[in-house]
């Protein structure tokens, strides 16, 4: 236990601007993970196994020398057709199933991932440095990697173009017609199969574009992804299905308390923070829903 | 019935005989009967009362802390020893050795069958995949806290007190085999004499429509948390075994070990068939030997391998070899099949 936070202001400052960073680039993964939720009713417990993969990818043109920057836009493009390969070999057969055996298919495809990164690009932990420099704020007394100001401005650049893409393109139509309900736009002509592929694709080339920012701004591992999924299930139960801004204010709110978690509890209790949240998120909304039941009798 | 009882007894001296007759494998069948105790104890709530939990390797985990940590502090103290790091300072005599499991497997029953009533109250009110979820957060946290704590070893783990030397060297084998294989017969009797009540029935009404079950007067909360309390009764006990039978314990490798033992306890009660006596013994017994064939011939890739299990399992055979084989064979399962109808309906497929 470690209260320095709470003596120094210009730390809990450090802190909150921090947490608002890192919450924008959550607050783009849990939007990946309530479009898929709200269209296919599937708990993709594989999403952050598929933003790791993207995180590689923008490693990878790092390795090679190419600006880990265009990451940004290769990622997005190889992801939307992993996303198509997933959905077609594993997802489209467990879409009208029992939600339990989504969440155990995704589950193996999530150990899949992880083992076949760890085979190919090795247990290492690795960034791609992009050489961005650091703001400096306050005095000096708040540093700011400008490759987390650069991530989260893209962030919101990606997840305002979606937005305006689901409200004037005609498949954005089609996605929020199966959202609403998927045998009446069935009956009007609306092909769902290639709708349900396209929502998935859309949601890896989403996980894509965090991934490599990630990779840019963070750290990536290829056993890292199961806290990224927690992390954007937990934004999405907590906002809601379909209300992007609350999406944005809770993954905000997640990152500013991931990253007091880390001053006060030590980062090894980091992920394990995450975690208890979760648990205690889902007590609380469980104790809210049944009082709710009880004005119904 | 008659055939039952001759089943059960051969059964049962299959499993005394086992040792000796195949004493390589000593290791390996004893922890066939953990994963049988894992498999069945799941079984109970994922398979009968449809609550799909990704959390009991939390009372695996804690029961093999726990037992561990009690037989080391009854007699040492605890910090020096993982300080040590399993270092031949303290050493236990075989009688000590002895009453430290005896107590330790005690209280890693008891206590997490105590937390499990703790916390059932607030975890088992969340429905469906809210309910999977929030188990495998739970596991997952503790995994990451306990590997924070150091008076257990932290990061670097945990060395069980070594087996003492009592005479013949293959006796530790045969202990923690007849150990395991004691808790197996254990777990099969309560659980068999479970299925045999109301309790069961309850069960089923919780799977098959909670509210309705509710609306028809039975509490359906008191009997998930009991439910959920006897898994974590033969859980924690399983933990602890296993704990002994490794020897070192790592927080998120070997005891809260999500990634394998969590997913391999769903997947085993899923392959033998969900809802079933036997189901999860089968499964289980199917998995391990393929698992273990698996694991010889593709070192390296055995995840690769468990991921692509994982998913072929779950969307093609989602029934399980139970399931398969009631629908094959109806009759032996005392339905009663009208053959015109079946016809029918093979017709109009």
């Amino acid at each position: 236990m470690d209260f320095m936070v709470f003596q120094y202001p210009m730390i809990s400052v450090q802190a909150c601007l921090d947490g608002i960073l890192l919450g924008i680039l959550f607050a783009l993964i849990a939007y990946g993970m309530a479009l898929q939720w709200g269209v296919m009713n599937i708990i993709n417990i594989a999403q952050g196994d598929l933003v790791i993969l993207g995180g590689y990818i923008a490693y990878f043109m790092y390795l090679y020398g190419i600006h880990p920057a265009w990451g940004v836009i290769v990622a997005p493009v190889i992801m939307y057709f992993v996303g198509i390969a997933i959905y077609k070999l594993v997802i489209n057969k467990v879409v009208d199933r029992d939600l339990f055996i989504s969440i155990l298919a995704t589950f193996g495809i999530s150990i899949l991932f992880m083992q076949l990164m760890n085979f190919a690009f090795g247990a290492d932990v690795v960034l791609a440095n992009s050489d961005y420099g650091t703001t400096m704020l306050f005095n000096n007394n708040v540093v700011l990697p400008n490759s987390k100001i650069f991530s989260a401005f893209i962030s919101i650049l990606f997840a305002i173009c979606l937005v305006i893409y689901m409200k004037k393109s005609k498949l954005g139509r089609a996605i929020r017609a199966t959202a609403q309900n998927a045998r009446a736009a069935k009956i009007l002509g609306v092909d769902t199969e290639k709708v349900y592929a396209a929502t998935f694709g859309i949601n890896a080339a989403l996980c894509g574009v965090a991934g490599a920012l990630i990779s840019i701004t963070f750290t990536i591992h290829p056993y890292m992804g199961l806290p990224y999924t927690i992390r954007s299930f937990m934004i999405v139960i907590v906002a809601g299905l379909g209300n992007l801004p609350g999406v944005a204010m809770s993954g905000m709110g997640l990152g500013v308390f991931e990253e007091f978690a880390d001053y006060i509890l030590g980062t090894e209790f980091r992920i394990g923070s995450v975690f208890l949240l979760l648990v205690l998120i889902l007590i609380y909304r469980r104790f809210k829903l049944s009082r709710k039941r009880e004005y119904l009798k | 019935m008659k055939n039952n009882l001759i089943l059960y007894i051969g059964i049962l001296i299959f499993g005394i005989a086992a040792p000796f007759v195949f004493p390589a494998f000593k290791v390996q069948l004893s922890i066939l009967c953990v994963l049988i105790v894992l498999a069945t104890t799941w079984n109970i709530q994922g398979g009968e009362m449809g609550y799909n939990s990704f959390g009991n390797i939390l009372f695996y985990g804690l029961g093999m802390y726990l037992c561990a940590s009690v037989q080391v502090g009854m007699f040492f103290p605890l910090a020096e020893w993982t300080e040590s790091g399993g270092e031949k300072t303290f050493v236990h005599t075989p009688a000590q050795f002895f009453q430290g499991m005896a107590v330790g497997l005690i209280v890693a029953a008891v206590v997490p069958t105590i937390v499990a009533g703790l916390i059932g109250y607030s975890i088992l009110g969340l429905r469906g995949h809210y309910f999977a979820i929030c188990t495998l957060g739970l596991g997952v946290a503790a995994g990451e806290i306990s590997g924070g704590i150091e008076i257990i070893g932290a990061g670097q783990g945990f060395t069980t007190p070594p087996f003492p030397d009592v005479g013949s060297l293959d006796s530790r084998g045969e202990f923690f085999y007849f150990l395991s294989f004691f808790v197996l017969v254990l777990t099969f009797v309560t659980v068999r004499a479970i299925y045999t009540t109301r309790f069961k029935l309850i069960l089923n009404a919780i799977r098959d429509n909670e509210d309705k079950a509710e609306a028809m007067g039975i509490e359906t909360m008191k009997y998930k948390i009991i439910g959920w309390m006897i898994s974590a009764f033969f859980c924690g006990l399983a933990g602890g075994i296993m704990g002994g039978l490794v020897g070192y314990i790592d927080s998120t490798d070997v005891a809260f070990d999500g990634r394998e033992m969590g997913v391999f306890m769903v997947l085993m009660a899923i392959l033998g068939g969900k809802g079933t006596l036997w189901g999860p013994i089968i499964g289980a017994t199917v998995f391990h030997i393929f698992k273990e064939g698996f694991w010889t011939f593709f070192l390296g890739w055995q995840y690769v391998a468990l991921g692509v299990l994982i998913v072929v399992i779950v969307i093609y055979f989602p029934e399980g070899i139970m399931g398969w084989l009631r629908e094959k064979y109806p009759e032996r399962f005392g339905e009663v099949v009208d053959e015109k109808d079946r016809k029918a309906q093979v017709e109009l497929k």
